[in-house]
């Protein structure tokens, strides 16, 4: 008899239980929204900071009570694939997206990922926010990518041409891994370095992506000594790592590179041996940052236990998408309205203090607008923090 | 020259000690340990953490790593391999299980020390130069130096003492030290905890050098394998001559062949797959033979 109440107690717990839980998802319909990035391996650092950054403004809104688009309001779900870095496996993780009816992904995050999902994202009907340069991802006849940050061909003419005017730069020595995306960034500064008039000394100079030691592949190109060193699309892992050495080598000049780095990484990693170090900044600078940026950061730092200065650049892709399917809720299921939309879409930038604007751009590079507008914000590192040098827009 | 020799000397003698942990293991057990990688990043966490974030003296945080390291080696070799390789007669199983293991403890890396690259104090400041024709670091001299004491000690402790010569008994014929009274269990277990101790000792000796991050344990475990793979599995020699081998190849390719591009480590696979064509059981033959 004992046992009997007992299982019905417990049945009825679970009943109550189970209603319970149902009742509270079903308060809001559930947006799901994709992440399709590299979260092992020696780049981790690139995804897990996008991934985290959708987690974190995710929950900040599931939090607050979901978002409201049209007359419907969501719960926003992110679903994650770690693609490992492998263009095989970047297919699979938008095949995953596609098989769940998900229309936009976030990622990948390398050039040879982001070409290989091109295929199954267009026939699915998927929007998605690479941080990949290859302008073909971009540029028409393809519809459905959109960078998610500031490229390399747009922040570096900038950077060199500023170095040239202040620091009187007149050579420069530039050094990447081995792999797709390093290897497309340095030609491209290369070029644009040469088409400014400044003396390329060497370019050669390749290192494997997993190199933990760099003074054997940097010796050589010291000897070249130029007055600049470009690191092509150096991860956060590696950069303290290459300043250190060059600096221990004797290197004088001015290290520059057209990624975004990590502030504290720098600091323990190569301590004042970075200070003069310039890099892409995450986009925003405390100048910058609007209260809810500071939230968004204190609300990721609680989450996660430490905040990534990149997801200052990686907090918008989610936002993008939510505030352009906001402006036309026909996008949740249609793409090509996303699509129509955002060439009219303008929203107020809620990171940023002032008039900023969400928008997209990408006109002049692309010929369509198939790119995030955020801040151009060039810093150089000084003494534990990055100071900004100045900032630029793109078009 | 002087640099290319320099550099192949530092390089050489820290792979040596990622590859004589290895080797140990694979010596002792049979073992394929795809983890290796992964305990050599734990190793450069626990001293960052104590040493990095905590203030505690550099040699304090080296031995912290060496225990912790030392610990999880026995915990892993007791409830995990011991067990498997117990019921499974199969050497898959244990192959398996590594690549387990190794996953297993990424996630808890990511876990406990987040995804980014960590980096600590430097241990000793400034740069010995010589003309510009060899610049070497003050802390990677004695990196250096520290791990080429730590092999001789290595070496001293297989040759010299009681656990020493029960390893190389257990590595030569188990069956057989277990008939001249080696407590088998036992010393498996120590063997394995001595080689993880050795991929934490150098992870945390070359933290202060490289820094640390989630994503170098699947290189540093691959790096290993060639270095023991070029030597010979299972022998401690062959891991010594196998890091010296690859840290002289890496050294010399990156200075003589930089303006060709990173073909490097091409040509080493290259010479790597002819040499094991010709002699598969690498430079120093069989286990403690």
């Amino acid at each position: 008899m004992q046992r009997r109440t007992l299982i019905k107690a417990a049945l009825t717990a679970i009943t109550f239980t189970a209603l319970q839980s149902t009742t509270a998802l079903a308060a809001n319909t559930t947006l799901k929204i994709g992440f399709v990035g590299v979260t092992s391996g020696p780049a981790a650092a690139w995804g897990i900071s996008n991934q985290r950054s959708m987690e974190a403004r995710a929950a900040w809104i599931n939090e607050t009570g979901g978002y409201k688009i049209g007359e419907t309001t969501y719960d926003v779900e992110i679903v994650s694939f770690d693609d490992q870095k492998d263009p095989k496996r970047a297919i699979a993780g938008m095949e995953k997206m596609a098989q769940q009816g998900i229309h936009y992904v976030v990622g990948p995050n390398v050039d040879d990922g982001a070409a290989a999902v091109r295929p199954v994202a267009e026939a699915n009907g998927i929007m998605y926010f690479p941080y990949a340069f290859p302008k073909e991802l971009y540029q028409a006849p393809a519809s459905n990518a959109v960078l998610g940050m500031v490229a390399n061909y747009q922040s570096g003419p900038a950077i060199y041409k500023y170095l040239m005017e202040e620091k009187g730069v007149k050579t420069a020595a530039f050094i990447a891994a081995n792999e797709s995306d390093p290897l497309s960034q340095r030609d491209g500064g290369v070029a644009a370095a040469k088409a400014l008039g400044l003396e390329v000394v060497s370019s050669n100079v390749t290192y494997q992506v997993d190199t933990t030691d760099f003074t054997p592949v940097l010796t050589p190109v010291m000897r070249t000594q130029p007055d600049l060193l470009v690191l092509s699309g150096v991860s956060p892992a590696s950069a303290p790592q290459l300043i250190r050495s060059a600096r221990e080598l004797g290197f004088q000049g001015v290290i520059s590179t057209e990624t975004a780095q990590d502030a504290g990484v720098l600091a323990e990693g190569a301590g004042d041996l970075a200070n003069g170090f310039i890099s892409v900044g995450g986009a925003s600078t405390p100048e910058l940052a609007s209260p809810m940026m500071n939230e968004f950061v204190d609300r990721y730092t609680k989450m996660f236990g430490e905040y990534n200065d990149e997801s200052n650049t990686k907090v918008y892709a989610l936002e993008y998408i939510l505030e352009t399917l906001k402006a036309d809720p026909s996008a949740i299921t249609d793409v090509n309205a996303f699509q129509t939309t955002m060439d009219t879409f303008e929203a107020p930038n809620p990171y940023m203090n002032g008039d900023a604007k969400l928008r997209y751009v990408g006109m002049s590079s692309f010929g369509q607008r198939r790119q995030v507008a955020v801040p151009l914000v060039v810093n150089v590192y000084q003494d534990g923090e990055f100071k900004t040098l100045f900032v630029a827009e793109v078009d | 020259m002087e640099q290319i020799l320099a550099n192949g000397v530092y390089l050489g003698s820290q792979y040596a000690m990622i590859a004589l942990g290895l080797t140990l293991i694979f010596a002792l057990m049979n073992v394929l340990n795809f983890a290796h990688g992964q305990m050599y990043v734990i190793g450069g966490f626990v001293t960052y953490t104590f040493y990095g974030q905590w203030g505690v003296p550099f040699v304090l945080a080296l031995a912290m790593s060496c225990i912790t390291l030392a610990i999880l080696g026995a915990l892993i070799e007791k409830f995990l391999f011991a067990p498997v390789i117990k019921g499974s007669a199969r050497e898959e199983s244990t192959m398996l299980l590594a690549a387990g293991i190794a996953f297993l403890l990424d996630a808890l890396i990511l876990l406990f020390f987040g995804e980014k690259q960590r980096g600590v104090p430097k241990i000793v400041n400034g740069v010995f130069n010589y003309d510009f024709r060899l610049i070497m670091p003050y802390d990677r001299i004695l990196i250096c130096v520290l791990a080429i004491l730590s092999i001789v000690a290595f070496i001293g402790l297989m040759q010299y003492t009681k656990t020493g010569r029960a390893l190389r008994a257990l590595a030569q014929d188990r069956t057989a030290a277990q008939l001249m009274g080696v407590n088998v269990g036992r010393y498996s277990m120590v063997g394995f905890a001595l080689g993880a101790m050795l991929a934490g000792l150098v992870g945390g000796l070359l933290v202060t050098i490289t820094g640390v991050n989630l994503g170098m344990g699947g290189p540093t475990s691959i790096k290993a394998f060639m270095m023991v793979m070029i030597g010979g599995a299972g022998v401690i020699s062959g891991a010594i001559w196998g890091g010296i081998i690859l840290g002289f190849m890496e050294a010399i390719g990156l200075a003589v062949l930089s303006q060709y591009g990173d073909i490097t480590y091409l040509l080493i696979f290259v010479s790597l797959m002819i040499f094991l064509a010709i002699r598969p059981q690498g430079l120093m033959g069989k286990p403690w033979g």
